[in-house]
């Protein structure tokens, strides 16, 4: 992480920014970013892969894609960025929200499996 | 209805005379003693004059160190009323046996143990927390204040409205009855159609914006401004703890503030998140709480390890055994602290596979606190101990925190907990870690820092009263509640039939007494302190003999607090300093730019609390008004451009050059 | 670093102890990275919101399902707007680096216009949804609907807000230091927003026709 502790100046930032924000650079990312919504929306609306899994985990991943294009080239996330610390703040808030998801809809799960009417309480998993 | 009455609905919205409980005789008399004690505080401040100076230097202050000396005084007042609630519990629970119904009706017991709960955690533990962290980081890294001094400001005032508007529930209208967690489907508007809820949920989000941008403020605070030299690795570990605390203040808060949104809406608009029918799914909102709750505990803990890092080490003329691994296993407890949160609901019915996962994680994360608790006591080991009240506090804590962790572990087992949860075991054990842990942690770091906050130390004969009570009283007071606990008496009643468990409750009523004496102690001490001061004055701005560098300043710091930003070469780095020939600088002063004090904390909380008034009646064009002003007042804000100003340099020269001749003094 | 006359002189013994020329911390030097913590904060807030989705929305409550309410169609074109006004706000956040007023104000206005046409297209689509009996009371899943997407458009709004208010001092005082890193806090925000979104129209609108 950050070792002789120098500030960011004004100067620092404004660097960073005109040297990482380029014209290309938003363009590349809009361009991406056109074609990862509009392949999800075609595969949704015309139903072409024919299951329903399969276009789920293909939805999934495009949006994974576009939300990393997204970061790179808009908001020109990148490793060096406030000494490191804005990734690395980015990659704990990331791994919290997985946890927060993927804990709270495997918790939910079994408690409807067990404690909504109708269930068998002697099968509970 | 008629015209009459319909105006009053618009203009009042709910709220009533029959808000106003002049039928309940404990409440009456209450306000009579709080009106007058009011009415004594106005008319001292107002004939002495200080409304100017009040506003001046202190309402409007960005400095952190009076914002932090104000959080702690709020967490001080607040704590009286807290107590009030517990000792209002305890006699209840000691004499209603059988026929004795005691004096407190269930409608207002279920008030007292909810805003016992909430009062504690939100209004004398944070505040406590963070009236520590905000006064102690700066100065421990070298810093002239925090990042963003205007927000923090604002912060301050914002946990002030929370607590204020929790205060007013007391006197008009009523609190909440469903817990300090407000589980619907009690919480929900079918059946808590009254306001008690509201003023819970609005407080909370009130005091919640506060917390969470305190936070964001202390890691930008402590991420960018440390002093040259100062490496993470090197830097004091309360200001590792303070780190890491908001590290999980902004990860956490943010659950908090949509679960409790979401609560309103259903409340306010009948939505379907938590009801029980139109598939809601009351058992959603316990899991989102618990998600902030877990994080929440580690929160008011983490700092308080902290205390103790820094009070073992100071007090045993030791450097801190361990300081690689405190930092890994404070860094440990923050992320596993996400891992663990059902475990406070294990009896809901998630099943063995769900239980067992977070049973385990449970039991992980007490390693690391484990591995915390030996580094003290290897730091204690061969130091040369010196027997002062925060190494006292210290000591007390670790017996006693390890008591409750042990406890927490038994918890922690699933299969125990469907026989323990929600039994006074519960209780015993998150009073004995909290009590144990932040309340002992916070009189350490009181005790610690006071000298350097006021420039005079407290008086150690009352100190060391409060200390004996507050220890005696907390066995007696949470012991028997294990007991208890154990033969299977559930929480949160008010009363009994089993009359063989009075005595239990008896000696926890003498614990609950014997506290009060703690505290009574503690207002003493900070009475007889004041009078005293020049007796207790401290010259020197170190009076322990500190390691990290807030002891490097005058007691109390200037405004700017170092003259000169220091250059740290190693940990403990004011020892450093002291033992290789630092001297201080004498001349070539330069000037200093410093925020200006501001009012716009002031007004904007004071808007967001009239606002949350507002909706809690449902009174809507108040509401609808607070919260254009609340916004009109923040974009006013943001065209204030010249927000700082500069210290001469003559005016630091004088400043310092004074500092200098009372060391030269006292040699 | 140091050498200072003043008394703290490094030594052969005695190291530096005091910064006697300070660069002054540069006010605002923790601006930037003070917002981008408080938007992290602010994509908690979302993941409890999509925690809820995804618990609540599957319980339709014999009420309107997706399929019953959500147009593909609108949902693609209030995308694009969003989507657009991500590449005109970098256009703007171009021309502010180059130090020209003119431009970022022309660029911030067309990308004002693409937001508002956003919300004012969601706006019609809650109404539209509102009057066919599709009310966030009906059932766990409008609610989580209306909550998640709802919280999303009031964010959008509120940045509506701080553009307006940012074009008025922008206009006022030009392109000094502090608006300029105004300027680059609401392009993390707005971008945010944008990233939220992706999350929103996959999970929500396309997830919810895949039910």
């Amino acid at each position: 992480m950050s070792d002789a502790v120098h500030d960011n100046h004004a100067t620092g930032e404004l660097a960073r920014g005109a040297g990482h924000a380029s014209l290309r650079g938003y363009l590349t990312g809009f361009i991406l970013s056109v074609i990862l919504t509009a392949i999800p929306f075609w595969l949704v609306m015309s139903g072409v892969l024919n299951s329903k899994i399969a276009t789920e985990l293909a939805i999934t991943t495009l949006a994974v894609a576009q939300i990393t294009v997204h970061m790179v080239y808009f908001l020109h996330m990148n490793t060096r960025s406030e000494n490191g610390w804005s990734i690395m703040a980015l990659v704990f808030t990331l791994m919290l929200v997985v946890i927060a998801l993927i804990g709270s809809l495997w918790i939910i799960y079994h408690l409807n499996a067990n404690m909504l009417p109708g269930g068998d309480m002697s099968q509970m998993p | 209805m008629s015209t009459d009455a319909t105006l009053m609905k618009i203009a009042f919205g709910r709220l009533t005379l029959q808000a106003f409980p002049v039928h309940q005789p404990i409440l009456v008399a209450t306000f009579a003693v709080v009106a007058l004690g009011g009415v004594v505080l106005l008319g001292l401040i107002s004939y002495f004059r200080l409304w100017g100076y009040l506003w001046r230097e202190w309402f409007t202050t960005i400095d952190h160190k009076r914002i932090g000396i104000m959080y702690m005084i709020l967490g001080l007042v607040m704590l009286l009323r807290g107590f009030a609630d517990a000792l209002m519990m305890r006699m209840q629970q000691a004499v209603a046996f059988g026929g004795a119904q005691g004096f407190l009706p269930a409608h207002h017991y279920d008030q007292i143990f909810t805003a016992h709960g909430v009062i504690m955690i939100f209004f004398v533990a944070m505040p406590f927390i963070t009236g520590l962290m905000n006064f102690v980081v700066p100065l421990q890294i070298g810093a002239r204040d925090v990042s963003f001094p205007f927000l923090n400001n604002f912060s301050f005032w914002m946990t002030t409205m929370g607590a204020l508007l929790v205060m007013l529930s007391l006197f008009v209208g009523e609190f909440a009855r469903t817990g300090w967690l407000a589980y619907p489907p009690l919480s929900g508007i079918a059946y808590s159609p009254d306001v008690g809820v509201d003023y819970y949920i609005w407080a909370l989000q009130i005091a919640g914006i506060g917390t969470l941008l305190s936070g964001v403020n202390l890691i930008a605070t402590i991420v960018k401004l440390r002093a040259p030299g100062m490496t993470l690795m090197k830097m004091p570990v309360f200001t590792w703890t303070a780190l890491c605390t908001n590290v999980l203040i902004v990860a956490a808060f943010p659950i908090l503030t949509v679960t409790l949104a979401l609560l309103s809406l259903d409340r306010y608009v009948g939505t379907n998140f938590f009801t029980n029918d139109l598939g809601g799914n009351p058992m959603m909102y316990v899991n989102l709480i618990w998600i902030w709750g877990h994080p929440e505990v580690y929160i008011l803990i983490l700092p308080i390890f902290g205390v103790f890092s820094e009070v073992t080490a100071t007090f045993s003329g030791k450097r801190l055994f361990g300081y690689t691994s405190m930092v890994y296993a404070t860094v440990v407890i923050t992320i596993l602290s996400y891992l663990v949160w059902l475990h406070h609901f294990f009896t809901m019915g998630s099943g063995a596979s769900v239980n067992s996962f977070f049973g385990i994680t449970t039991m992980i994360i007490s390693i690391p606190t484990g591995a915390k608790m030996f580094n003290w006591l290897f730091t204690l080991y061969r130091g040369r101990i010196r027997f002062e009240l925060p190494m006292m506090w210290t000591l007390a804590f670790m017996l006693t925190f390890v008591i409750g962790g042990m406890s927490g572990v038994l918890l922690a087992v699933p299969p125990a907990d469907f026989v323990l949860h929600n039994s006074l075991f519960l209780v015993a054990h998150f009073h004995n870690v909290i009590i144990g842990g932040v309340v002992f942690g916070a009189f350490a770091g009181i005790s610690y820092w006071f000298p350097k906050a006021f420039g005079f130390r407290l008086d150690p004969f009352w100190g060391k009263m409060s200390f004996w009570f507050w220890v005696a009283g907390f066995y007696l007071a949470f012991m028997p509640l294990y007991v208890l606990g154990l033969m299977g008496v559930t929480r949160r009643l008010r009363h009994f039939e089993d009359p063989t468990l009075q005595v239990w409750f008896v000696i926890a009523e003498v614990g609950a007494v014997l506290i009060l004496l703690g505290i009574v102690s503690s207002l003493v001490q900070i009475y007889l302190s004041i009078r005293r001061r020049e007796a207790l004055r401290d010259r020197t701005g170190d009076p322990w003999g500190g390691r990290t560098l807030e002891w490097s300043t005058a007691s109390p710091p200037p405004a700017y607090n170092f003259a000169f930003t220091p250059v740290v070469h190693d940990n403990d780095a004011w020892w450093d300093m002291k033992h290789r020939g630092f001297r201080r600088p004498v001349a070539a002063f330069n000037a200093i730019r410093m925020p200006r004090n501001t009012g716009a904390g002031f007004i904007l909380a004071t808007l967001s609390g009239i606002f949350g008034f507002a909706m809690i009646w449902h009174i809507w064009w108040l509401a609808a008004l607070g919260l254009v002003a609340v916004l009109a007042a923040a974009i006013a804000h943001t065209f204030n451009y010249q927000r700082d100003f500069q210290i001469p340099a003559h005016e630091v020269e004088r400043t310092e050059g004074e500092r200098t001749r009372l060391l030269s003094a006292q040699a | 670093m140091a050498l200072t006359a003043a008394g703290g002189n490094a030594t052969a013994e005695t190291p530096v102890f005091c910064l006697a020329v300070e660069h002054e911390h540069a006010a605002g030097g923790s601006t930037l990275l003070g917002f981008w913590i408080y938007l992290m904060s602010d994509c908690l807030l979302f993941a409890a919101l999509f925690a809820t989705y995804g618990v609540l929305g599957g319980s339709y409550a014999a009420g309107p399902a997706p399929k019953d309410v959500f147009e593909l169609p609108v949902v693609a074109v209030n995308t694009s707007m969003l989507l657009l006004s991500s590449i005109t706000y970098g256009f703007a956040m171009l021309a502010t680096y180059r130090g020209r007023v003119g431009a970022t104000q022309g660029w911030l206005v067309v990308t004002a216009l693409f937001g508002a046409a956003f919300v004012g297209i969601e706006l019609h689509e809650f109404a539209h949804m509102i009057h066919v009996g599709a009310t966030p009371q009906r059932s766990a899943f409008l609610s989580a609907f209306f909550a998640l997407v709802g919280t999303h458009g009031l964010h959008v709004t509120v940045g509506l807000i701080w553009m307006a208010t940012l074009m008025l001092q922008v206009g006022r005082r030009g392109l000094i230091p502090d608006n300029v890193r105004r300027l680059a806090c609401l392009s993390m925000f707005w971008h945010f927003l944008d990233v939220i979104w992706i999350g929103v129209f996959t999970f929500v609108y396309l997830g919810g026709m895949l039910r």
